[in-house]
């Protein structure tokens, strides 16, 4: 009699697609996927354990290591929800930068997802491209506050520096310029025929398993639920400005596909665009320091406080105790739980689509393991 | 919208005494308890229930409450003997807005709390996060094993309070 | 063509030793293992990229550790990442180098007091040449680093020197 095995493939720790450290263990039947295995924490840095160990101003740069990509987006995060906890209020200027600054990560953050999705698939210039605009939102960065990835820029209850002169102009020179970097990216990747016919119709992500596994973020966006933290659960300021929420459509394929995925982020770069023009439109004067608290010290209570990262929702639980350091840290964090749904995405297809999957989610290991 | 009280007054009607109180004194966070073996129970319920629907567990933490008798030993370090361990859950209804927060506390010696991973699948890596931080066992979790930390690592569970570092792991120096 | 076909167009000899051939032999293409860790494998695949363009001094990521003459440690070693770093560089063909990239992997960086599950320098289980500082080194210290091995390299020889 013909007997059948299964065989075990090993992908990673490293592994030039898995996007880090990621391990994944591939049961397979031919070249067929039946079970997928991630295994973590070849990246656990401890953080939360710092959190413990150190004063709420110094856990800023820790938050910035979590998911390194989007550095001004996590601060901006850990920031309000220690405001939260003290009830500060902070100027309106500030308000202001601090979007600026995330929207600018978020579009960075989006180049490296789309640029390295590119090159899983097996496309290179979108990359290159992309990469040099990248390094512009960099140097605007750097200009601002010295750091060109981690940046400790975003206080609790205000900013480490005001805007540079003349970085009104230069955003506003960068934007111009990176529209037309969007409809080069579109006319090399997204409707390409190759690249549609590796992403469309794979790795399909239903939208009510989607809220099981509580995926957020664009993964969600593209399985067609309107959900962004930024309008349903508003912080910052978001609610002064008109952008939209795009959602997938299954336009090559049913909705939720990688390709949905993928085209999302497209979409909402453009729409980040939107948001800074707005915001550097009604750049108010002002000074930045004067909710500077001098000494953080919550009174004991907790809370969760969310906001919207290019990765899905990033939430921090904070537990006082009364003390300088706060008593316990949980991270919500995204790309951890996203992750978590690539077994049940990855059943029945075959192995090259893996890499397609996997690159669709957009993790950064930083952040699943912290 | 439904507050943390109304909720706490169907569950309470609904399975008594193991939902054990609404703890409000805190700020910023109202607080329903409720008793680790029934964990699966009251979820299932908050889940389906028309007037509930919380589809979305948003967050489990894993929590040392640090409140046992710290005893000396011969080497001048800490243990906690005795305390609890605690299960925080923030779960959210994306249809209806609603916002709760449970916490169920078990004893640190053998801490053990139903699982919800049948309920909501993204549980399964958070308890196994929890378990391999606290050592929080999960009663019927389909794959318990430590998730970020070694398979192998023998040391304990970092994130307890009274956690103490080895010396090596695998021939290797850990401290700096 | 260029210069170089006229000058060499009929049948010159060169004359050098052979440890300066072979020392410009390898430090012209360096290829590295292209693997990343952590936040500092960002800024190595910055310096990769367009803006900065490692190509140009003959480094060319390639996925085997068999055929690799270089690794970049960009980033924290865990101890669970430790073994497996050390596996990839026993696997690499002799002669190796390593260039240690950040604080994490000099010495800890800045998870060397709380870190539970940190390797407090990846040269407790590897050798490495050259150490760039930062955290994360500037895509123009990386490159600095490798310069660095470069001159290195060129002051190699076959020959065991007596001390
Ligand atoms: S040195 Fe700094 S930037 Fe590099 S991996 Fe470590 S924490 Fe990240």
């Amino acid at each position: 009699m013909l007997k059948t095995e299964q065989m075990v493939l090993n992908m990673g720790p490293q592994h030039p697609s898995t996007h880090g450290v990621l391990r994944l263990e591939l049961e397979l039947e031919g070249e067929v996927i039946i079970n997928v295995k991630p295994h973590l924490g070849y990246l656990h840095r401890c953080f939360e354990k710092h959190c413990e160990a150190m004063t709420y101003p110094q856990i800023i740069p820790y938050v910035d290591r979590l998911d390194y990509l989007a550095s001004m987006n996590n601060e901006m995060g850990y920031a309000i929800a220690v405001e939260r906890l003290l009830d500060i209020k902070v100027p309106e200027r500030v308000e202001y930068i601090r979007i600026i600054m995330a929207e600018l990560q978020r579009i960075a953050s989006h180049m490296v997802a789309v640029g390295t999705y590119g090159i899983d698939i097996g496309a290179f210039t979108p990359f290159l491209y992309l990469f040099r605009d990248r390094e512009r939102i960099l140097t605007l960065f750097e200009k601002t506050c010295g750091a060109r990835l981690l940046y400790n820029y975003i206080w609790v209850g205000g900013l480490s520096h005001d805007l540079p002169i003349n970085f009104v102009n230069e955003t506003r020179d960068f934007l111009k310029d990176f529209k037309k970097t969007v409809i080069e990216v579109n006319n090399l990747l997204s409707y390409n025929k190759i690249f549609i016919e590796r992403t469309a119709n794979v790795g399909v992500l239903p939208v009510d398993s989607a809220i099981n596994y509580g995926i957020t973020g664009p993964n969600l966006r593209a399985s067609g639920l309107k959900w962004d933290i930024r309008r349903n659960d508003p912080y910052s300021i978001y609610d002064r400005f008109d952008f939209e929420i795009p959602v997938g459509e299954g336009k090559h394929g049913q909705v939720g596909d990688c390709w949905d995925r993928y085209f999302l982020r497209v979409q909402e770069m453009v729409q980040s665009i939107r948001i800074i023009e707005q915001a550097l439109d009604q750049l108010p004067e002002g000074e930045i320091t004067s909710a500077l608290p001098k000494r953080i010290k919550p009174v004991e209570g907790q809370i969760y406080s969310r906001v919207e990262n290019p990765k899905g929702e990033l939430g921090f639980f904070i537990v006082s105790k009364g003390q300088l350091q706060p008593f316990r840290v949980k991270v919500r964090p995204p790309s951890f739980i996203n992750l978590s749904v690539l077994g049940e995405l990855c059943k029945g297809h075959l192995i090259a689509d893996v890499v397609a999957i996997l690159g669709s989610i957009d993790i950064v290991l930083g952040e699943v393991d912290r | 919208m439904k507050s943390s009280e109304e909720i706490f007054a169907i569950l309470k009607e609904k399975f008594g005494d193991a939902v054990l109180q609404l703890n409000t004194k805190l700020p910023k966070e109202a607080v329903i308890e409720i008793a680790p073996l029934k964990v699966t129970e009251i979820c299932w319920f908050l889940r389906d229930n028309e007037e509930l629907q919380f589809d979305n567990l948003i967050l489990l933490t894993g929590l040392d409450d640090d409140n046992g008798e710290k005893v000396k030993l011969e080497d001048g370090t800490t243990e906690t003997k005795g305390g609890t361990l605690s299960v925080v859950y923030h779960l959210e209804s994306m249809k209806l807005g609603n916002r709760i927060v449970l916490r169920t506390a078990t004893g640190r010696e053998n801490p053990e709390v139903e699982t919800v991973s049948k309920v909501w699948a993204c549980a399964d890596w958070h308890e196994r996060e929890a378990y391999d931080m606290f050592g929080i066992k999960f009663l019927n979790h389909p794959d318990l094993r430590r998730i970020l930390m070694p398979y192998d690592w023998e040391a304990g569970y970092p994130l307890r309070k009274d956690y103490k570092n080895p010396e090596f792991y695998h021939g290797m120096k850990v401290p700096y | 063509m260029g210069l170089l076909d006229t000058e060499f167009s009929d049948d010159n000899i060169v004359i050098t030793k052979v440890d300066d051939l072979l020392n410009w032999a390898r430090l012209s293409s360096l290829w590295q293992m292209s693997f990343g860790l952590a936040c500092c494998a960002i800024e190595m695949m910055a310096t990769s990229a367009s803006h900065y363009d490692f190509d140009r001094f003959g480094v060319i990521p390639r996925p085997s550790p068999r055929q690799a003459d270089i690794i970049i440690i960009s980033g924290t070693v865990t101890l669970k990442m430790a073994t497996r770093i050390k596996r990839l560089y026993e696997q690499m063909p002799d002669p190796k180098y390593i260039i240690s990239m950040g604080s994490c992997s000099n010495s800890g960086g800045p998870y060397w007091e709380h870190g539970y599950h940190v390797l407090k320098g990846v040269d407790r289980v590897i050798p490495v040449d050259v150490y760039v500082p930062g955290c994360p080194p500037r895509p123009e210290a990386l490159l600095e680093g490798l310069l660095t091995l470069q001159e290195k390299i060129r002051n190699e020889s076959l020959v065991k020197k007596a001390v």
